[in-house]
């Protein structure tokens, strides 16, 4: 084997592993995001009046976001803009702004989990949370 | 021959003619346009707050990057097919935004899509649902407009590429697209189905996105709501009517916690230009909110029609 052809070969290999790891962190984020989803239905029910206000569900949303914003931190390296994802350039163009909104979904959420106690503390501060969600999905994710 | 040229300059003129009322702002106004003699009287702030988060005013007009939605200094750039365009300052600064227009100047430009100055108005300026305001809703409307801040500054011309660049031939659109009628509510209906449909229909203008447009950017007759694309011409604004591939599955509730929170019934929340929607409706009462789910759960279901 010539030397270019070995240059190739391992250049060749590298993108195809590099792009199999982009598949995978794009993987878990929608994972994660699901799973944010999953925890958020029965949250959204309650708050419209389609069911009753239960600490539990409530307390495993807000663990699931919680999940997430550690998560995220690292599941958007450069080049995960590439693939199947909805996730918007400007998470990789304006970094900082990404973070600081993940930041802020995390203080929003840990503040919540120390002030709800009951349905009323539930009405008043969840949806300060969840207001977090539409800021990302305006800024950082792609219509379809 | 002279007979044939007195013929030919003869239609030449009533060509000119033609095409000077067909496109003349004036001429439309003067046959379509609404009188506004009932505009004095003090307006109603609070229910102009409403009108002004119902209406998504800030969502164009709101200069950029500032937390403060309520600083109308304009300057956003919208793509479109047709070029770019940029909100202008309607802040009431006196010379940069809309602080020396009188209450009929703003009706007018509401209603008929017309400036002050006598100049048509794009339609990426949603005049073709804000024509169904009634004259009260205009004057508070306006009244909460004046109690917001004055921003500094014009913001920039559109950037429209040849023929849009003509103002003027947007007189002949109107003749097709704007009949200037205000909402009538329908006697059979209750009033909070009535509010919906004036909210959904007039300031609200949800049709403007989420229906289907032709090449001259009209929205196709009979094909209201079912679907369309966001300014950008790309992504798309989905049917809203109660088709299977529309709002069928969801209730009154789970349509009004979309409009006011976001968050869909599955847990996910909408985003993109939907989102922006969101931060307005958040400011709007609940009561309202919930006749304009009721209104749109009440459309007849029309398909999407996917390219």
């Amino acid at each position: 084997m010539g030397k270019a052809r070995v240059t190739a070969f391992v250049a060749a290999v590298s993108i195809m592993a590099g792009s199999a790891w982009a598949q995978d962190v794009i993987a878990q984020r929608k994972q994660l995001m699901r799973e944010q989803g999953a925890a958020t239905a029965p949250v959204g029910r309650m708050l419209n009046g389609g069911e009753p206000f239960d600490m539990a569900k409530t307390q495993a949303a807000l663990d699931a976001y919680l999940h997430t914003t550690r998560e995220f931190r690292s599941l958007f390296p450069a080049g995960s803009d590439q693939g199947q994802t909805r996730a918007a350039p400007a998470i990789f163009q304006d970094r900082e702004k990404f973070d600081a909104a993940v930041a802020k979904f995390e203080a929003d959420t840990t503040a919540a989990k120390n002030a709800i106690k009951d349905e009323a503390s539930f009405k008043a501060e969840m949806p300060k949370v969840l207001a977090n969600c539409g800021t990302c999905h305006t800024a950082f994710r792609t219509s379809r | 021959m002279k007979r044939f040229l007195i013929g030919l300059s003869a239609l030449g003129a009533l060509g000119a003619f033609g095409f000077w009322a067909v496109t003349s702002p004036d001429v439309f106004a003067m046959v379509r346009g609404r009188s506004f003699a009932d505009l004095s009287g003090q307006p109603n702030l609070e229910n102009g707050k409403t009108l002004f988060w119902a209406g998504g005013c800030a969502s164009c007009h709101a200069t950029p990057d500032q937390a403060d939605r309520t600083r109308l200094g304009g300057g956003l750039s919208l793509a479109s097919p047709f070029g770019v365009f940029i909100p202008p300052n309607i802040s009431p600064h006196p010379r940069d935004g809309i602080g020396a227009w009188t209450a009929v100047d703003f009706a007018r430009a509401m209603t008929a899509g017309v400036s002050p100055d006598g100049r048509h108005y794009y339609p990426a300026f949603p005049y073709t649902s804000y024509q169904r305001m009634t004259s009260v809703d205009l004057r508070d409307l306006f009244g909460f407009l004046k109690t917001l801040p004055a921003v500094e500054g014009k913001a920039a011309n559109h950037q429209l590429g040849f023929p849009y660049n003509i103002r003027r031939l947007l007189g002949g659109w109107k003749w097709l697209y704007l009949d200037g009628k205000p909402f009538a509510p329908d006697p059979q209906a209750t009033a909070s189905l009535n509010r919906g449909a004036y909210l959904v229909e007039g300031p609200g203008h949800c049709a403007e996105c989420h229906s289907p447009r032709n090449a001259l950017g009209g929205i196709f007759a009979g094909m209201r709501f079912s679907g369309g694309h966001d300014p950008d011409g790309k992504s798309g604004a989905p049917n809203i009517t109660p088709d299977a591939s529309g709002i069928k599955d969801y209730s009154v509730a789970d349509i009004a916690g979309i409009l006011s929170s976001g968050l869909k019934p599955d847990g996910d929340s909408v985003g993109g230009d939907m989102g922006l929607v969101v931060m307005n409706y958040a400011q709007v009462p609940k009561a309202d909110v919930d006749a304009m789910a009721e209104y749109l759960k009440s459309l007849p279901p029309i398909p999407s029609q996917k390219p």
